[in-house]
């Protein structure tokens, strides 16, 4: 089951269209489709192998497609001059030179876009970081780091956000700053797009959800109207979940003995 | 634009990685300290300072060793000669020698600025293999056309052109070279010469072999014009021996017979450049000075390395290309990051090397062979440009690899062995030279201070110092593997998924 809603409401911004990507012999995208809208909060879930990373590095222009395009404002990413004022990304809070202070990881990635360097510290002020510019990060705990490749996607404020698995790590009180922060950055008009294997952390922020398994979009649309597809005598939303993507294990497996769709 | 952006961004990333900062500058100080350092444990040869060179019109070491037979001339004049027989005494073994003449044995006229060593000259001569020359400046060697037995030479001063000319029968004279020595004194040195350098041999196997020599000639017709300081030819050995002769034992120099019938001169030097090799004796070379240059390229090899391979270690690459989609550009910016720090820490550490490698020569009594400033700036500049060029190489090495250990691994076996195996005794000489030619050691051809001159017998080889190309077309191989390095990496860099 796979549905396309585009919202009325909101600009599209990123948008990803018919993108197969196989890894050797695995397939990790099967033509996937799916827009990323301004003002709102996307999630992006699935189980783990989904092809959630995978498209966000397809989008980057980091893994290049087998087939179909992404393109963001209209363009390749590997197109836009000065990228990180377009599009912000987290994909792996480690990745990091564990020598490099927090503040020089900012500094040169602010360089690299022609921003002003001063800009790292509001940034990291902004995350709570300021106390730590000057620490090295291979002191960090995985939290600080999130933190850090949080203020690295905002440095060059840019109307779309990619943050992969933004969750993983936090503490109770960072998961309650990340939800404000997201639904902050929605509220400004940006474009944000969150992936997470746990629906439960992105239900109370996402206003649209893609969900993905097996490397296609099982379902693509606003959170209101994926609860309410079985909601028949309260079935939350987890519940669904569970269901597409077991429908979709089940028709993989099917695939695999030979049995065309 | 978008190059000037990323290239502040990766040196924003190389400077904030202290142990990168201090690698760069431990290149610097130990290519500066390492030679210097070496040469203050040395002692002086045994007899106190050894002998001190003689430099040159250009300032670069000379030789200017020989018998001279000679008068003052005032102005304008020639001397005319011819000579009948050249010989040699060439030691064999001990107490035996062979009556071989040495090829660059060397006896005829010379007229020379004045009777302290390392001043102007020019000359014709006769040479034990080479036939009739005209020489001067040290370094200036003219081939007459035709090959005379016992030719008929003659020397003439002209204001400050002095000529030389060459005769088959004392009538009709070829003019063989000329030169005008300017600032010429109106009085000069003038006189018959003989000289002769050490044998010189180079087993397959190198372990060079040098004997005493010395030559034997013998002028006949000996008529001069022009004015001349009355009274006889006085004789003498000029400026001892040099670097490169010696005279066999119980042989000296010295003249037998009159102007007037004949004169058989006995001589043993050479009136040439210093070159390196077996003939060069004990000498501080630039070369040592900056023999630290190697431990500095290990430390700047492993920091250009892991500049590209920290990109993979943690992902930090999707970063980058996250920033900067282009990964050529990427690569360019953090070649010029790694070439300039290479650059800067190779140049100021030779120049350093050589200032403190002088002084530490200087008051050890150790003698420095005299080289020429724009080979002094030739090989600071060049030791920076070969910094820079391993450190791009080990760049690209690192990002083909993506491995540190097996990127720094392959650049040492591509570099620092061919160069150590070429030079190491015991490598048949044609091998050594063909490492040293096509492999990435090539580069290090610009680090050669040492001349080479067809007109003096040396061991050119590579244990010597000497490299088979030329320092820059060494260096333009090494530049050569960085640009196929470089292609290579910006090749796979834009076909990986990261």
């Amino acid at each position: 089951m796979s549905q396309h809603t585009p919202s009325s409401t909101t600009v599209e911004i990123i948008d990803v269209a018919r993108v197969s990507k196989s890894f050797g012999p695995v397939p990790a995208l099967r033509g996937v489709s799916f827009t990323v809208g301004r003002g709102r909060v996307t999630g992006m879930v699935g189980p783990n192998g989904a092809g959630k990373s995978t498209a966000m590095r397809v989008i980057l222009g980091l893994h290049r497609p087998d087939a179909g395009r992404a393109l963001v404002d209209g363009r390749r990413y590997r197109d836009l001059s000065r990228p990180l004022t377009r599009v912000g990304s987290l994909l792996d809070a480690s990745a990091l030179h564990p020598a490099r202070s927090a503040r020089d990881h900012l500094r040169w990635l602010a360089h690299s876009q022609g921003i002003p360097a001063g800009h790292a510290d509001t940034l990291l002020e902004r995350v709570g970081l300021a106390s730590a510019a000057r620490r090295r990060t291979g002191g960090f705990s995985l939290g600080m780091r999130q933190r850090l490749g949080i203020a690295a996607a905002l440095l060059g404020d840019p109307a779309a956000l990619l943050l992969d698995e933004p969750f993983n790590g936090l503490d109770p009180e960072g998961i309650v700053w990340m939800r404000d922060l997201l639904a902050g950055l929605a509220a400004e008009g940006r474009a944000v797009l969150v992936s997470s294997h746990l629906i439960g952390e992105l239900q109370h922020v996402a206003q649209h959800l893609i969900v993905l398994a097996g490397g296609r979009v099982l379902a693509d649309a606003p959170v209101a109207e994926l609860s309410a597809a079985r909601g028949s005598g309260g079935i939350g939303l987890e519940d669904v979940y569970f269901r597409l993507t077991q429908d979709a294990a089940r028709s993989q497996g099917s695939t695999m003995t030979g049995e065309q769709r | 634009m978008t190059f000037v952006r990323q290239l502040r961004a990766e040196w924003t990333k190389f400077r904030s990685v202290r142990a990168w900062v201090l690698a760069v500058v431990g290149a610097a100080v130990v290519t500066a300290a390492l030679g210097p350092l070496n040469l203050s444990t040395q002692r002086a040869p045994s007899g106190g300072a050894g002998p001190a060179l003689v430099r040159g019109p250009a300032g670069q070491a000379v030789n200017d060793s020989f018998y001279f037979v000679h008068r003052q001339l005032a102005g304008d004049g020639t001397i005319t000669a011819r000579i009948t027989d050249l010989t040699g005494i060439t030691a064999t073994g001990p107490d035996r020698v062979s009556s071989e003449v040495q090829g660059w044995a060397k006896a005829g006229i010379i007229i020379k600025q004045s009777l302290s060593p390392g001043s102007p000259y020019a000359a014709i001569m006769l040479t034990g293999a080479h036939g009739v020359r005209f020489q001067d400046g040290y370094t200036h060697d003219t081939a007459a056309g035709s090959a005379i037995a016992a030719p008929w030479l003659r020397l003439t001063r002209r204001a400050d052109v002095i000529s030389g000319e060459e005769s088959a029968d004392g009538v009709h004279w070829q003019v063989v070279g000329s030169v005008r020595l300017s600032g010429l004194d109106a009085n000069v040195a003038a006189g018959l010469f003989v000289t002769s350098p050490s044998t010189v041999h180079v087993a397959v196997i190198d372990v060079p072999e040098t004997n005493p020599a010395a030559a034997v000639a013998t002028f006949g017709s000996v008529a001069v014009t022009g004015s001349w300081t009355p009274g006889s030819w006085s004789g003498g050995q000029f400026g001892g021996v040099g670097t490169s002769g010696s005279y066999p034992r119980g042989v000296s120099g010295g003249f037998t017979g009159t102007a007037e019938t004949s004169l058989t001169l006995t001589g043993a030097g050479d009136i040439a450049p210093v070159v390196g090799g077996s003939v060069l004796g004990t000498g501080a070379t630039v070369e040592g000075f900056i023999g630290g240059t190697f431990v500095g390229l290990v430390a700047l090899v492993v920091v250009a390395v892991s500049f590209m391979t920290a990109e993979y270690r943690r992902g930090l690459i999707s970063v980058t290309l996250a920033a900067c989609p282009r990964p050529g550009r990427v690569l360019a910016a953090k070649a010029a990051v790694v070439a300039g720090s290479g650059f800067a820490a190779g140049s100021l550490g030779a120049a350093v090397a050589i200032i403190a490698g002088r002084h530490v020569a200087g008051a050890h009594h150790i003698y420095t062979v005299p080289v020429s400033t724009p080979t002094v700036l030739r090989v600071e500049v060049g030791t920076g440009v070969l910094s820079a060029a391993m450190a791009v190489l080990a760049l690209a090495v690192g990002a083909v690899l993506r491995s540190g250990a097996s990127a720094i691994t392959l650049v040492m076996v591509a570099t620092v062995l061919p160069y150590l195996l070429a030079v190491s005794p015991g490598l048949p000489t044609v091998a050594a030279q063909w490492l040293l030619r096509v492999t990435p050691a090539a580069g290090f051809a610009i680090r050669q201070s040492l001349p080479r001159f067809a007109q003096v017998d040396s061991t050119y080889i590579p244990p010597d110092g000497y490299f088979p190309l030329a320092p820059w077309a060494g260096l333009a191989v090494l530049c050569g593997y960085c640009v196929v390095a470089l292609a290579a990496a910006a090749f796979l860099l834009r076909r990986r998924d990261v």
